[in-house]
C-alpha cells in the first residue's frame, strides 16, 4: 500500500463539531503519527466520543478539515471504513449468537469470505484469550469478556488504525492490564492506535504521544513525560498542615517549586528534587502533619489543567 | 433534495445484502420460537370466524364465509409480518441492542442499514404469507392457479408494510408509541380493508377513503387471484400498491440517516 509515512494517519485541522447551540468539539488541530499509540484524555462531556465518532462518519464535521488514512471522511467514509477497526464506548454485540458467530457475522460485513473468517475468528479468539469460549452466548460473559470480545471484532479486518473508546472502563486491574498488554502487543505488529480514556495510569502506561480536551478544546498536546516537565516538574512533595500554617508554608515553598497545587486537603509542590523541597520545609520549622514524596504523575498535569470543576 | 442524491449515492446492493444476511442468520438460529405465533396466528382467525360465524353468514358475494375470509387473511397475514418487523423488532435493534452502531463502524452505510432492515421486514412478512397460502391451498380454499401470482406479488405487498413501519420507526422517539401505530393504523386496516365484511357494507364516504389505504389494494388482488375473479380492479389496485412502494422506499432511509448520523 502506497503510504507516505511522514504523512499522518488521522489528520485534524480546526475540526469542529456543534450539536444545535452547543459546541462539543471546538476547532481542534491533532496528527496522530503512523505506529503510534495516541491518546485523548479528558473529563466527561470533553468531546472525545464525538471526535472518534467523526472519524468513522457516525458524525458529519460542521466544519474544519479530517483526513484518515490519507482520505477525506467527507468524501470516502466507505474506503477508510474498510481500513480501521472500532471498538466503542457502548458494548454493542449481538446477543442472540455465540462469541464465534459474533466473529463470522461482523466478517460478513467487511466481505470476508466465510472460511477465512472462521479462520481469523480463531486467532483472534486465542489472542484474547476466549478460544474455550468460542461456543458461549455472549449475554453469559463477564464484562471483561465483552470488551475483549469487542476488541477481537475489531481486528477481523486487520485494520491499520485501531479506535478504541474507553476500552477498560468497568475492568478490574487484571483485565484491564491484559487489554494494556494486546494493545502493546498490536503497536508492535504495526497497528497504528487511537483511544480515549479517563484513567490517567493508562495513559501514562500506554500512549507514546496524547492530547488532554477539555469543554471542546485541545488543552496540551505531548508524551506523557513532556507533559510533566512541561506543566509540573518530575518531582512532587505533598504535604499536610494545620490550617492555620498553610499560608506559611506557601510562603516558605512556593519561592523553590516550579509548580503548585492545593489536592484535597493537600498542598503539593513540584520541583525536579523534590527531597530538597521537603528539606527546606524543615529548615524552616514548619510543623508538617503528613508527608509524601512521589514522582508527578499525569493526573497532577490533568488536574492542574482542568481543575477540579465536576462536568456534565 | 441534496440529502436525496446522498443516500441515493450511498446505498449499495452487497451492503443491504450484508445487513439482510445477518437478520436471517439469527432468524435461522430462533426460527421456531421466533415465527410459531406468526404463523398460527392467522389460523386462529380462519378457524374462529370461517367456521363459528359462517354459520350464521350464510353465503356472501356467492361464496361460504370462509372462503371469503381467506384471501382477506392472507393480504393481513403480510401485513403483520413486516409491519411488526420493522417496527418493534427493527426499533430493539436500534435502540437497546445497538446493532447499527455496530453495523456502522464497518463499510456498510447507514443506506445499506436501512435498506437491508426493510429487506429483511419484507421477508418476514413474506415468509408468513407464503405459508398462510400453502396451507389454504391444501384446505381447498384456493380456486384459481391465477393465485400463482401472488407468489412474486406478495413480496411487493410485505414491502410497502416493512417501508411504512419503518418510516414510523425513524420518528418515534419512544418505544411505547408503537400501541398507537398498531391500534390507530394497523387495526383499523385490518377490520376496515374489506377482510371480514366487503367494503361497498360501509358508508361511502368510508369506501371512498378506504381506496386510499393500502391494505384494501391488497385484500382485491389477494381476493381476486386465490378466486380467480380477474378483473381490471385487481391491476389498478397492484399498480397502486407497486407504485406507493417504491416512491416511499427512500423516506425511512433518509429519516433514519437524520435521526442517527449527525
Ligand atoms: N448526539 C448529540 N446531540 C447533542 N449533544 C451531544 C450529542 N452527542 C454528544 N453531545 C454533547 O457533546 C459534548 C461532548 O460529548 P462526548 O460524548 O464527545 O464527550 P466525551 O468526552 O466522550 O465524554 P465521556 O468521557 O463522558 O464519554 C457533551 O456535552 C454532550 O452532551
Ligand atoms: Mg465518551
Amino acid at each position: 500500500m502506497g503510504r507516505a509515512i511522514d504523512e499522518d494517519v488521522v489528520l485534524a485541522k480546526n475540526l469542529t463539531k456543534q450539536y444545535d447551540g452547543l459546541t462539543a468539539v471546538n476547532s481542534i488541530n491533532f496528527g496522530v503519527r503512523w505506529g503510534e499509540i495516541f491518546g485523548f484524555l479528558g473529563p466527561n462531556g470533553a468531546g472525545k466520543t464525538t471526535t472518534i465518532r467523526m472519524i468513522y462518519g457516525m458524525s458529519p464535521p460542521t466544519s474544519g478539515g479530517l483526513t484518515v488514512l490519507g482520505l477525506d471522511v467527507r468524501r470516502n467514509i466507505r474506503a477508510i471504513k474498510k481500513r480501521i477497526g472500532v471498538v466503542p464506548q457502548e458494548t454493542n454485540l449481538d446477543t442472540e449468537l455465540s462469541v464465534l458467530e459474533n466473529l463470522e457475522v461482523y466478517a460478513n460485513y467487511f466481505g470476508i469470505p466465510r472460511r477465512i473468517a472462521r479462520e481469523r475468528a480463531m486467532e483472534l479468539l486465542n489472542f484474547i484469550y476466549l478460544a474455550d469460549r468460542a461456543s458461549t452466548m455472549v449475554d453469559a460473559l463477564s464484562g471483561g469478556m465483552k470488551r475483549r470480545l469487542l476488541l477481537a471484532r475489531a481486528l477481523l479486518n486487520n485494520p491499520e488504525l485501531l479506535i478504541l473508546d474507553e476500552p477498560t472502563t468497568g475492568l478490574d486491574p487484571q483485565a484491564r492490564h491484559l487489554i494494556w498488554d494486546k494493545l502493546r502487543s498490536l503497536r508492535d505488529q504495526r497497528v497504528t492506535l487511537l483511544i480515549t480514556t479517563h484513567y490517567m495510569e493508562e495513559a501514562s502506561q500506554l500512549c507514546d504521544r496524547l492530547v488532554i480536551m477539555d469543554d471542546g478544546r485541545i488543552i496540551t498536546e505531548g508524551s506523557p513525560s513532556e507533559l510533566i516537565d512541561k506543566h509540573v516538574s518530575r518531582e512532587a512533595l505533598e504535604i499536610r498542615v494545620a490550617p492555620e500554617l498553610t499560608q506559611k508554608a506557601l510562603d516558605v515553598l512556593i519561592p523553590e517549586s516550579e509548580s503548585y497545587e492545593a489536592q484535597d486537603e493537600n498542598l503539593v509542590f513540584f520541583a525536579p528534587l523534590a527531597d530538597k523541597l521537603l528539606r527546606t520545609a524543615e529548615e524552616a520549622g514548619l510543623k508538617i502533619e503528613y508527608v509524601l514524596l512521589r514522582r508527578s504523575t499525569l493526573e497532577d498535569v490533568f488536574l492542574k489543567l482542568t481543575g477540579r470543576r465536576l462536568r456534565d | 433534495m441534496s440529502l436525496l442524491v446522498e443516500v441515493a449515492r450511498s446505498i449499495s446492493a452487497i451492503g443491504v445484502l450484508r445487513m439482510w444476511q445477518r437478520n436471517w442468520t439469527i432468524f435461522k438460529k430462533i426460527f421456531w420460537l421466533a415465527t410459531a405465533p406468526t404463523f398460527i396466528e392467522p389460523f386462529i382467525y380462519l378457524l374462529s370466524l370461517g367456521i363459528g360465524l359462517g354459520l350464521f353468514v350464510r353465503e356472501i358475494e356467492g361464496l361460504s364465509y370462509i372462503q371469503f375470509l381467506a384471501p382477506g387473511l392472507l393480504a393481513s397475514t403480510a401485513m403483520f409480518g413486516s409491519s411488526f418487523e420493522t417496527t418493534y423488532d427493527s426499533y430493539v435493534r436500534m435502540r437497546y441492542e445497538r446493532t447499527y452502531d455496530a453495523v456502522l463502524a464497518t463499510p456498510l452505510s447507514i443506506e445499506d442499514v436501512i435498506g437491508g432492515e426493510i429487506l429483511w421486514g419484507t421477508t418476514r412478512g413474506y415468509l408468513n404469507a407464503l405459508v398462510f397460502l400453502a396451507v389454504i391451498t391444501v384446505f381447498g380454499l384456493v380456486e384459481s392457479p391465477a393465485a400463482l401470482l401472488l407468489i412474486p406479488l406478495l413480496l411487493i405487498f410485505s414491502l410497502l408494510f416493512a417501508v411504512i413501519g419503518m418510516i414510523f420507526t425513524a420518528l418515534v422517539a419512544n418505544i411505547a408509541l408503537f400501541n398507537y401505530y398498531f391500534t390507530l393504523f394497523i387495526t383499523p386496516l385490518f377490520l376496515f380493508s374489506g377482510i371480514f365484511f366487503p367494503v361497498d357494507a360501509l358508508p361511502i364516504w368510508a369506501q371512498r377513503l378506504a381506496w386510499f389505504t393500502p391494505l384494501y389494494h391488497v385484500v382485491v388482488v389477494c381476493r381476486g387471484l386465490v378466486l380467480g375473479r380477474l378483473s381490471l380492479d385487481i391491476l389498478i389496485s397492484t399498480v397502486w400498491v407497486s407504485a406507493i412502494a417504491l416512491t416511499l422506499f427512500l423516506v425511512p432511509i433518509v429519516l433514519m440517516r437524520r435521526r442517527l448520523i449527525k
